[in-house]
């Protein structure tokens, strides 16, 4: 089974130095695109690959990039961002690929911005990856030194700037309107769409922000081409993926799986089931904002149409698993608490909503709900769905909650008639 | 005021932008490293280096979750508190931590030695549950080895 | 303009506006908060719901958001589908949970635009059973009050404060459901155009200080259209009277002129008319000697006059008054007591701008221009609410990028923050050039790539070579097809209009009251109306003038150092006390109407000078024959004997509570209502009540519109411009620059 994106990754050592990454082919793609291709073919080649953003909503990479105008209007500067913010709770997938191997998602960075025409390039970090920072500047320097970044980069002509830029706290910084604002020192607000950060992103310049685990990939699409890409996966989506187990599992962590290996796989396999005493209740399939899977739910693939034909969203694909010792309704507080937190406060169902829900979900838990909680809770979940929000946070808020009012209707029910938490 | 040191580095970032009010969130995070937290002065300060008003700062500086707007004890206890960490104890950890230095989450212990904090999801769910003691992460938590960790920070 | 369907019915509707506008313009009562016409979209507050279907055949539509939607031919929406209906409902529920309900003790209740949406969306029962949050509230100054339980975080103080008017000091803190929008510590707000925060939220979080200390209910209040009178620029103010007594000024809209705002100075700036220095009464001097004392005698001018008079008018002062004092004292004697400097630059400036060769624009039109010279005058000074025009021209450029990027100008930040890179247009200002070649040079790399180049000027700091150049300027771009707008600032309400009569310069004055003259030709009187001297020249000079006159009568409204010197001082109705017109700096004539009725012996300027006229009309007949160059003021301007429907247009909205009660602590029974001889406002909330001429509208009120947001429906859309009339005012100057 290959495994591009982890195969120099091991655990217990430090990332590949630019030398050990060059010498094992790791710039490859990297001479071949700039020195081969024009950024149209670049553009080309991933669009066939039909690689789809890793960042959890799964938008074709290669069509964004081809929505970025050829020229830019206003200063001319146009823009590539690597989203490094990872803040879904449950996700620990792009820190594995920050600290295991900066240099290949350095590389797939200088590609894309040579298949966009960026002149500068930032990588929007997570405030708690210290270290995965402090690697990526390190990496940074190196390729300046070797000559992979700055001006006339392998003597194509090609200039390029890359920047770290640490982030302050805030899970709204990783949606990529709020994420640009942020680079640009203001509030993580999101901002309208339209216009598409393609169109007007940072600094009011045409920009493309991507996934580090999706940029981490350019580099081998290139080298390999796209039908190697296809032919990775299990389905027909593409790639592998990172996947990630978390909860009470014998052996929680992370694997790079062909893409569309199924939950029962992951779960049971790689994951190697759920610890002694424990029983699997609900799954969480890609980070906090994705609706619950059950366990009838085990033999869909992991890919993007299958999860979201099961009433749920691959995500991020680091799956959180909610056994029977743990109160589901605990569970959903916990998450809507923290989506709650996050809001950025700028428009009204979330602002308002999401501390709402998760003030009934504590009343919940202390035995004070009554029966109408749980219509107004129903309530919620459509008021902040899907259109009715500025942007996606309080309608990814409500998948867990919705789907936990189906699948453990009763545990709610019990701690309405019992008047206290029968976990507790 | 500014020392030269602090106003050197926010320099040094006000160059990755192309004006200086965008090296808001940097600036902020560069005084704070260096006094532990932004005070209004502070805020004045950031505002004249980089040609704002302290009013802007202050918006930025107070959306912010890791920007501290009031002062933290020497050293900052960051616990985990998202589902996966739930689940695995991260609530029996705060606990013990706060019976152990007599704070509560948002309080500074009285000899000033530490701060208590929540904080949303580390990304190391697999190796739950996990904090964070100023940039350092501690995970695969103990009740059993959570005091030799607080005994390195002083 | 695009054809589409709204609840079932089809509309052309403007391709350029978004959808909420166009349907508001229709007059569908979609519910907003966060948008506003002048300032764009932003889509956060979620009100503004309405179902869009994707064709003919789709039945279950989506919701999206009227503010952020553009529109598109043969789009299909609803504005009153049940979803639509009951997630607005629900959006008022949310904004409400936190709600301190507060109303009874709120400057907002009764005009509060959340009120008017809780009730319009049909939100009325709680659910939310939890605690609510609560903020601190600041201290901001002595003009605007701060309660920040009642925000809706709507976002429009720190959008309006901050991007529209460029403050810098009240933002928005915090984040999620903590938002905060204040300062970041306590203080005074600094923007000059702070007031504005009052009519901007939509519930009572800034509230009026000033008002606040004789505090009325709207509906117990009663409003008179009226004109600023703080400079040159002639903004629209609604004045609400109680008792006697100016409590409030309001914006009144005027599409031309200054829209949906006004500046601080003329919001605030009206307290002197309750000030304890008003003269209410006759003051004679028995004596030189002898001091100045009330009487209580009621008296007439003509109990003075002298043999030779100089009547000396103001820039201050209404038409009318001038007019008056002149058609008293005769065109050789009348004075505009203005220095001579100021006279001959004024006059100049005038004959520019009646020269067809440049254009005198509407702020309206100066928001639209696409590069200005500003040479000589600091506007944020002398004409705030300019600056504020220039302010929203300067973003021309990144306004059109936008267009070109399919960004429409109401995606409010979407446009902003394209304006990071563009630094607007061609913006020079230069304290003073004094060189007209070097004038000439400047505009001419400014204006090369300009479609609609400005210059602005003004008499205090400009000098007659910039109107020169000005001229000069005019003719090039005339040869490149360019018209040259001209916007002269000058010192005063009706500066213009005084120009346009007759009149010495105050050195002028001076000389002919010298006594080296002979004689018979000895000036014995001399009048001086609303007009404080010492403020024009130096006290030797107007000491030394006023000592040579047998008798000096004033007539004023507060007791200044002129007024100190009179022998006989009259007293004058202030602005918002008496009708009249005035000239702004554009040559728009504008009326303003009495706001209080007139009580004991305080009387209109005019109404001194002559007491044959029995009304404004009466004056204004005399004026026009007198100089047919306002001749156009007779036909815009309503008569007194005007009437809507037969009834004059009632000042109190419909709601009065208890008119008849109102002075029952003065008398049970109930008086007949003032009379206003000077307008076709009745002093009374009986009246015409419906959408009167433009410029009488007294208030805005529409069925479940309250608050000021019932402006829009005055409007032929908004942000447009006044129905019934078009903008108040007439231009003196249109038929002159009209080619
Ligand atoms: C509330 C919210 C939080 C998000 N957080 C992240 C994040 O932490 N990391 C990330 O890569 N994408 C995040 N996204 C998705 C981004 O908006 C964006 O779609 C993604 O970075 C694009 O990258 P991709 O095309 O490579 O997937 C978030 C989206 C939302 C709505
Ligand atoms: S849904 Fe609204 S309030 Fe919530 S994070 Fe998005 S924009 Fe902010
Ligand atoms: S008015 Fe449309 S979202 Fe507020």
């Amino acid at each position: 089974m290959e495994t591009p994106l982890t195969q120099h990754i091991q655990p217990g050592r430090g990332p590949l130095s630019l030398k050990e990454f060059e010498n094992a082919g790791g710039f490859k793609g990297l001479h071949k695109a700039l020195r081969e291709m024009k950024p149209a073919d670049v553009i080309f080649t991933v669009k066939g690959s039909n690689l789809m953003g890793r960042g959890g909503a799964g938008f074709p990479t290669g069509v964004k990039w081809g929505l970025v105008p050829q020229e830019a209007a206003g200063s001319g500067m146009k823009y590539l961002i690597a989203n490094a913010d990872e803040m879904e709770p449950g996700t620990f997938k792009d820190r594995y690929l920050l600290e295991g191997n900066p240099h290949q998602l350095i590389a797939g960075m200088i590609i894309a911005a040579y298949a966009i025409q960026a002149q500068k390039a930032y990588i929007f970090i997570r405030w708690a990856y210290k270290k995965a920072e402090a690697i990526l500047r390190k990496a940074i320097a190196e390729a300046y030194e070797a000559g992979y970044l700055g001006e006339n980069i392998l003597g194509t002509g090609f200039n390029l700037d890359l920047y770290v830029h640490s982030s302050a706290g805030r899970y709204i910084c990783g949606e990529e309107s709020a994420l640009i604002n942020s680079l640009e020192g203001k509030r993580g607000i999101p901002r309208a769409k339209p216009p598409f950060p393609a169109t007007s992103g940072l600094f009011g310049q045409p920009s493309v922000v991507n996934n580090v685990e999706t940029l981490s990939w350019i580099s081998h699409i290139i080298e390999n081409g796209p039908q190697w890409f296809l032919d990775l996966s299990a389905t027909g989506e593409g790639g592998t993926k990172l996947y990630g187990v978390s909860g009470r599992v014998k052996n929680p962590g992370l694997w790079e799986l062909p893409m569309g290996t199924t939950v029962r796989e992951i779960i049971e396999g790689y994951a190697g089931g759920m610890q002694d005493g424990y029983k699997l209740r609900g799954i969480i399939p890609g980070g906090a904002s994705t609706d619950f899977l059950v366990e009838s739910h085990l033999d869909i693939p992991m890919d993007y149409a299958s999860v979201r034909s099961a009433g749920s969203r691959l995500g991020t694909g680091t799956m959180i698993i909610l056994d029977d010792k743990t109160c589901p309704v605990k569970f959903v507080h916990n998450l809507i608490k923290f989506f709650a937190d996050e809001s950025c406060g700028w428009c009204t169902p979330c602002r308002e909503g999401l501390p709402w829900a998760q003030k009934i979900l504590e009343s919940f838990e202390q035995g004070t709900a009554q029966p109408e909680d749980i219509g107004i809770l129903e309530h919620l979940t459509r008021y902040m769905g899907p259109g009715n929000t500025f942007c996606a946070h309080a309608p990814g808020a409500m998948e867990p909650l919705q789907s936990g009012l189906k699948y453990f209707r009763d545990d709610f029910d019990r701690h309405i008639n019992e008047k206290r938490c029968p976990w507790r | 005021m500014l020392s030269n040191h602090e106003r050197e580095e926010i320099l040094e970032e006000t160059r990755l932008y192309p004006y200086p009010g965008a090296a808001c969130i940097d600036a902020l995070k560069i005084v704070q490293h260096h006094r532990g937290w932004i005070s209004d002065e502070a805020i004045e300060d950031i505002a004249a280096e980089l040609e704002l008003s302290a009013a802007e700062v202050d918006s930025v500086a107070t959306f912010y979750t890791r920007i501290y707007r009031k002062p933290v004890g020497r050293n900052v206890i960051l616990v985990c508190d998202s589902p996966t960490c739930m689940i695995m104890g991260s609530e029996s950890v705060y606990q013990y931590i706060s019976d152990k230095l007599s704070i509560r989450f948002g309080e500074t212990s009285a000899d000033d030695r530490f701060t208590l904090l929540p904080i949303t999801c580390l990304g190391d769910c697999d190796h739950a549950p996990a904090l964070m003691i100023n940039d350092d992460l501690h995970n695969n938590l103990t009740l059993g080895h959570i005091d030799e960790i607080l005994e390195k920070y002083r | 303009m695009a054809k589409i369907q709204i609840d079932g019915t089809f509309y052309e509707v403007k391709s350029e506006k978004n959808l909420l506008d166009n349907c508001l313009a229709l007059g569908f009562d979609i519910p907003y908060f966060c948008f506003h016409p002048a300032m764009g979209s932003i889509g956060a507050c979620r009100l503004c719901a309405v179902k869009k279907f994707a064709n003919a055949d789709d039945k279950r539509g989506r919701i999206v958001m009227s503010c952020m939607e553009p529109v598109v031919e043969g789009m299909i929406i609803s504005t009153d589908d049940p979803d639509v209906k009951a997630f607005r409902e629900s959006i008022l529920e949310g904004l409400m949970a936190n709600h301190p309900h507060d109303c009874p003790v709120c400057d907002e209740g009764g005009e509060c635009h959340l009120q008017d949406m809780t009730v319009m969306t049909g939100h009325n029962y709680r659910r939310y059973t939890f605690k609510k949050r609560t903020h601190n509230n600041q201290y901001l100054g002595p003009y605007i009050k701060h309660e920040m339980n009642r925000c809706i975080q709507c976002y429009r103080c720190v959008r309006f404060y901050r991007n529209y008017a460029g403050g810098k000091d009240l933002n928005v803190f915090g984040s999620g459901n903590r938002v905060y929008f204040g300062r970041q510590q306590d203080g005074a707000l600094e923007s000059e155009f702070s007031g504005n925060l009052v009519e901007v939220c939509p519930t009572g979080v800034f509230t009026d200080k000033i008002f606040n200390k004789h505090y009325a209910r709207k509906w117990d209040l009663a409003h008179t259209p009226s004109v600023c009178q703080q400079c040159s620029l002639g903004c629209n103010i609604i004045v609400s009277e109680r008792y006697g007594m100016i409590r409030r000024v309001m914006n009144r809209y005027n599409g031309s002129v200054n829209g949906y705002f006004i500046c601080d100075r003329g919001r605030f700036g009206h307290e002197f008319i309750n000030s304890p220095d008003r003269i209410k009464k006759v003051h004679l001097r028995a004596s030189k000697a002898s001091e100045l004392l009330e009487v209580d005698e009621s008296c007439t001018l003509s109990d003075f006059m002298g043999k030779k008079v100089i009547g000396i008018g103001s820039p201050g002062a209404s038409l009318e008054s001038n007019f008056a004092l002149l058609n008293l004292v005769g065109k050789e004697n009348f004075s505009h007591g203005i220095s001579e400097a100021e006279h001959k630059l004024t006059n100049q400036s005038i004959r520019l701008l009646q020269s067809r060769k440049v254009y005198s624009p509407s702020l309206k039109e100066i928001e639209k221009s696409d590069a200005i010279l500003v040479l000589g005058e600091d506007i944020a000074k002398t004409a705030p609410m300019m600056a504020l025009a220039v302010r929203q021209a300067a973003r021309s450029e990144s306004i059109k990028l936008g267009e070109k990027l399919g960004i429409p100008e109401w995606n409010d930040y979407a446009v902003r923050e394209l304006d990071q890179n563009h630094q607007g247009p061609d913006f020079i200002v230069t304290p003073s050039a004094t060189k007209i070649h070097e004038l000439v040079e400047m505009a001419g790399q400014a204006f090369a790539k300009a479609e609609n180049p400005l210059i602005i000027t003004g008499i205090s700091g400009g000098n007659e070579d910039i109107l020169d150049a000005c001229s000069t300027i005019a003719d090039a771009l005339k040869k490149q097809g360019k018209k040259l707008s001209v916007s002269i600032v000058f010192p005063e309400c009706n500066s213009v209009g005084l120009a346009l009569l007759d009149g010495l310069t105050l050195e002028e004055t001076e000389e002919r009251i010298d006594g080296r003259q002979k004689a018979e030709e000895k000036i014995d009187t001399v009048i001086i109306l609303e007009n404080d001297l010492y403020k024009r020249a130096s006290k030797e000079r107007i000491d030394a003038m006023l000592k040579k006159c047998r008798q000096v009568i004033v007539i004023d409204h507060l007791m200044n150092e002129t007024a100190r010197q009179a022998d006989v001082l009259l007293p004058a109705a202030a602005f918002a006390e008496s009708a009249g017109t005035v000239v702004n700096n554009e040559g728009r004539a504008q009326r303003f109407y009495s706001a209080v009725p007139l009580t004991g012996q305080l009387k209109p300027g005019w109404s001194w000078c002559n007491d044959q006229w029995e009304n404004l009309d009466q004056v204004v007949n005399a004026l026009v024959d007198a100089y047919p160059v306002f001749s156009a003021i007779k036909n815009q301007m309503p008569d007194a004997d005007f009437r809507c429907s037969n009834e004059k247009i009632a000042r109190q909205t419909m709601r009065s509570s208890g008119r008849t009660a109102m002075n029952a602590n003065i008398s049970v029974s109930e008086p007949k209502p003032p009379q206003d001889n000077d307008s076709p406002l009745a002093f009374s909330m009986e009246g015409y009540k419906g959408s009167p001429p433009s410029g009488l509208i007294p208030y805005y009120w529409s069925s479940g519109w309250n608050s000021v947001q019932a402006t829009n429906k005055y409007l032929d859309e908004p942000d447009g411009h006044v129905r019934n009339g078009g903008d108040p005012g007439v231009r003196l100057f249109d038929d002159i620059d009209k080619e």
